[in-house]
């Protein structure tokens, strides 16, 4: 944890109440996010047992499995949320700009801009926590190679049309999520977290309930103590009441954000109805007349409502506090490289939108060596941009990097226009700044301005006395000999380098995948369509 | 295994060389893994290797991992064998190569690979090599410090050449990725991996060979360092006890940085503890008695005795050097070191040290005032490097209680099926190490 989160979480700590650690908002949120609050069985990964979904915060769609160990009822379930969550993906996909795009002529093997479909907006998922976005993943793993009856008349347990495309998409947004900075599929105490430092410890943030505790503490009953806005609730007193507060039945009174539930929930209440549903179930099933059916339709349907009942009552907390969530962060301007990242988020999506429509198989189980080097390059880069982004965007930010010794800001006091020897002498002025910063800058260190969103790049020269630093700015002041207008500080001018990158840089491009060298044991071989999951006796129970 | 009677270090070093290059020169294997503990003579090995390639007439390719490397192998190439066309890659960037490179006659430097073709070597980074494209690979490469290449760096070079011959030491300080790398644990090329094991893993039956001797590690610390970091493959020192010898001009003063250093110089190993205390990563004390220590080893005129010469050479403050576990440390070191007017010593992170060699090293304790002990600080080769960059003796400065903070904190990671196990782990050791130190603690005592 960097000085300066802890200092906030100090802070947090004393004065009782979340204490900010952005100034503006380092993630996109898209207008219409699609909100997911996933419940999941106890004891049966990847057994969903409802959730809530949905993109209007009055009227969510409840999907529940009654039995959550019974196939056809997951399979309704799934195919039910791909009812809701393909729909807003389509939504997203047929409004498209152009744009360019480089790609290799396979004739000339030369680079060549391509005229591209962009989708000009991509469909956002939110989830309550992490182990949402883990939740995603294993629902998308579990559903892409189902195979519908329509692929393979042969399957004995045929999964319904959408359920393996939707399948595909979740796994998308999965992947997408481990793109440091992206914000395709967003876990709310991730987002909220990155906004404010709580005085408790960053595994107890994940609870969502207890999390927004502290970042906007529930109203004081003011009528009681007379309004005193400080003797009321404390963060850390509402958030302990979130995690551990339990009614009179013993139940929780901020029931965790899931997707896992709470076991005095499980066996007190959910048990209990899942096995008077059960024992509906037989008792419809054994029915010998209608009217008998009739009957027995009738406690079956109650039994169920129960369920539902039940799992409505455990989510739509959830539910609410992740609206109440995505409200505080709306109050938060996007940061100025959002709208940047958020493009790369749609370039994401629209590439997998073209894989879908050209019939591309699912996502492999494992990647192979070159496309697991690629993505892992591709998140090293992107978490180093994001680092750089979120400071340049944010003085808050920035200042946490500069009390880290990563930056520094200060006065110009002094500039001298002095030139480079060599034949073509080009300008190379010394900028002397006054800061109160203790950057670690060693021998020749380079450091960083933002000119004009551009990074101009200086040489630390010298410390002629405590306080001052002396650099030589290198570049971005034009071919000619004189420096263009504007590249160059002048006295009076405040300034803020760093002494990290702002823009990465790319790495080397990988071999084709089959050209993987015999190192990594050499081409994967012919691409065979994956073989669906077999199914094992725990499906079919 | 040889018995302790019949072992001659130089014999013994001298059969793993020459096994090494038969398998190199004339063997059928594609690969062949050289697994080199601290000082034993790797890079001779690689200037050897390269030597004997380009007598072969096969073009070589050599990748080491940093610039700095690759500067001090041409340098090493070019002293064996001044003669030799070595071709030297490098980035396009200011200053991208060692100055010292342009007093070399036959040493050509290039931005572009085209520009070096057809020389009997060519040397760049992995980094670099990774942008060069050819329609030939070549015959033969050598790929250096290749336990800290990554997979994937691998991966990007492994192209460029048919056979190769990949040395390293497994107990430095494994590469790291800086985003989240669990997805792929498990997988035999997981890209954030050392490239050795994705090599291994696919490859089972390339030729492994050892080189059993430090020549660098004094005999006060081979021991020690092989029974803590390499217990499955231990190593000897070159030297006997007698054969290096610390003195100084000036007599102790007394306090605690003096004791310490009279009792490294005597011993090789001295820990100088400061009083347990929760403290900053740049605990500001802890900084202070570091720059302290190094002050007094200056002034107080060392020398060194060493079977390299007859005569005691002086400790300089270029054969000194500071270890730390983090950057800021570094920076913190590096600033009090200048108020104290100390400049020419070497000070940097146990990342950066690697490879290198300095006759009298002092660390400030990965774990050192710390409530917590993350896998960062707990890593085995972190405290492997900075236990071993030395040729006389390593000076530990430390908050007492960091052997309380271990039994707090066992190391917690999560096993991931089909990962290799490494041992021993961090925390045992530190422990081991921890327990040598002991023996010569010497409270601070300004």
């Amino acid at each position: 944890m960097s000085l300066i989160a802890t200092l906030a979480r100090l802070e947090a700590v004393t004065t009782g109440r979340a204490h900010p650690v952005a100034t503006v908002r380092h993630r996109h949120l898209s207008d219409r996010p699609l909100v997911f609050v996933p419940l999941t069985t106890a004891g049966e990964a990847g057994a969903p047992l409802g959730a809530l979904v949905g993109t209007d915060r009055d009227a969510p769609r409840l999907l529940v499995v009654p039995q959550p160990r019974d196939r056809d009822l997951r399979f309704a379930f799934l195919a039910e949320l791909a009812d809701v969550v393909l729909p807003y993906i389509d939504s997203y996909a047929d409004a498209v700009e152009a744009a360019e795009r480089n790609e290799t002529d396979p004739e000339t093997g030369k680079r060549v801009k391509v005229e591209v479909e962009l989708c000009a907006d991509a469909p956002q998922l939110i989830v309550p926590s992490r182990a949402g976005i883990d939740h995603v993943r294993l629902l998308g793993r579990s559903m892409r190679f189902r195979r519908t009856a329509e692929q393979d008349p042969e399957s004995p347990h045929p999964a319904p049309p959408r359920v393996p495309l939707l399948g595909r998409w979740l796994t998308h947004f999965g992947e997408r999520a481990r793109v440091p900075g992206s914000s395709l599929l967003l876990a709310l105490t991730e987002v909220l977290g990155r906004h404010w430092a709580t005085g408790q410890s960053s595994l107890e943030d994940q609870h969502l309930g207890a999390l927004l505790a502290w970042i906007d503490p529930p109203p004081v009953s003011a009528s009681l103590d007379g309004g005193d806005p400080h003797s009321g609730v404390t963060g850390a007193e509402a958030a302990r009441r979130a995690e551990l507060g339990r009614d009179a039945a013993g139940q929780l009174l901020c029931p965790p954000a899931g997707p896992a539930t709470d076991p005095a929930f499980d066996n007190k209440l959910l048990a209990p109805a899942i096995e008077r549903y059960d024992r509906a179930r037989t008792a419809f099933a054994a029915a010998e007349d209608g009217l008998e059916a009739d009957d027995r339709l009738g406690a079956l349907a109650a039994a169920e409502r129960e369920i539902r009942e039940l799992v409505l009552s455990r989510t739509l907390p959830t539910w609410q506090a992740v609206w109440r969530g995505i409200d505080l962060l709306r109050e938060l301007p996007e940061g100025a490289h959002g709208e940047e990242r958020w493009t790369r988020d749609r370039w994401s999506f629209t590439g997998h939108r073209d894989r879908v429509a050209a019939g591309e198989p699912p996502q492999p189980r494992r990647d192979d060596a070159v496309t697991a080097a690629n993505k892992l390059a591709t998140r090293e880069r992107e978490q180093a941009r994001l680092e750089a982004q979120e400071a340049l965007d944010d003085p808050l930010v920035m200042a946490g990097r500069r009390l880290a010794g990563e930056a520094f800001a200060g006065e110009v006091v002094d500039v001298a226009l002095v030139y480079s020897e060599g034949k073509r002498p080009s300008p190379r002025p010394l900028v002397t700044l006054r800061t109160d910063d203790r950057p670690y800058l060693g021998e020749r260190a380079k450091a960083y301005r933002s000119l004009g969103g551009k990074p101009q790049a200086a040489e630390f020269v010298e410390q002629p006395e405590e306080g001052l630093l002396v650099l030589r700015i290198v570049d971005r002041m034009g071919r000619g000999k004189e420096p263009e207008q504007g590249s160059v500080p002048e006295k009076g001018d405040l300034l803020c380098f760093t002494l990290f990158e702002h823009e990465p840089r790319g790495g080397a491009r990988l071999p084709d995948p089959e050209e993987t060298p015999w190192t990594h044991g050499g081409p994967p071989g012919e691409q065979v369509p994956e073989a669906p999951d077999s199914v094992t006796r725990e499906d079919v129970l | 295994m040889t018995t302790e009677a019949a072992f001659d270090p130089g014999t013994a070093a001298t059969r793993a060389t020459d096994a090494i290059l038969r398998d190199t020169l004339h063997g059928t294997a594609r690969g062949v893994v050289v697994d080199s503990p601290p000082g034993a003579g790797k890079s001779t090995l690689v200037v050897r290797a390269a030597l004997e390639l380009a007598d072969a007439g096969r073009p070589l390719m050599v990748v080491a991992q940093t610039n700095a490397q690759v500067d001090d192998l041409v340098l090493r190439l070019a002293e064996k064998s001044p003669e030799l066309p070595v071709g030297r890659l490098h980035s396009s960037d200011a200053d991208p190569y060692d100055k010292a490179l342009d007093r070399l006659e036959y040493v050509r430097k290039s931005a572009k690979a085209a520009d070096l073709a057809g020389l009997p070597v060519v040397i760049s980074t992995a980094a670099k090599w990774a942008h060069v494209k050819v329609d030939e690979p070549w015959r033969h490469a050598i790929v250096d410090e290749a336990y800290q290449m990554r997979s994937d760096g691998l991966l990007a070079v492994a192209g460029l050449f048919e056979r190769a011959l990949f040395v390293g030491d497994p107990g430095q300080l494994d590469p790291f990725a800086i985003v989240g790398s669990e997805q792929w644990a498990g997988l035999s090329y997981d890209p954030s991996g050392s490239a050795v094991t994705t090599l291994l893993a696919h490859n089972p039956d390339l030729p492994q060979h050892r080189l059993p001797v430090s020549w660098r590690l004094p005999a006060s610390a081979a021991p020690l360092v092989s029974h803590a970091f390499y217990p499955y493959t231990p190593f000897r020192s070159g030297t006997g006890h007698g054969d290096r010898r610390l003195s100084f001009g000036v007599p102790s003063d007394g306090s605690g940085p003096d004791r310490v250093i009279d009792e490294a110089a005597e011993s090789g190993w001295g820990l100088l503890e400061l009083p347990a205390r929760h403290t900053p990563r740049t605990d500001p004390e802890a900084v202070r008695a570091v720059a302290t220590v190094v002050r007094r080893l200056l002034d107080r005129g060392g020398a060194a005795t060493s079977e390299r010469s007859p005569h005691p050479t002086p400790v300089t403050a270029g054969r000194v050097a500071v270890g730390t576990a983090h950057r800021d440390q570094a920076a913190a070191v590096r600033a009090a070191l200048a108020e104290v007017g100390v400049t020419e010593v070497t000070v940097d992170t146990a990342n950066r040290l690697q490879g290198m060699e300095f006759d009298v090293t002092v660390i400030l304790h990965p774990l050192s005032g710390r409530p917590d002990a993350t896998a960062f600080h707990l890593e085995t080769g972190r405290l492997c490097v900075l236990a071993s960059r030395h040729r006389h003796a390593c000076i530990v400065v430390c908050r007492a209680g960091v052997d309380d903070l271990l039994d707090d904190y066992p190391s917690t990671e999560p096993v991931q099926l089909g990962t290799l196990v490494k041992f021993p782990d961090g925390w045992e050791a530190n422990h081991a190490v921890l327990a040598h130190l002991g023996e010569h603690r010497v409270p601070w005592k300004p």
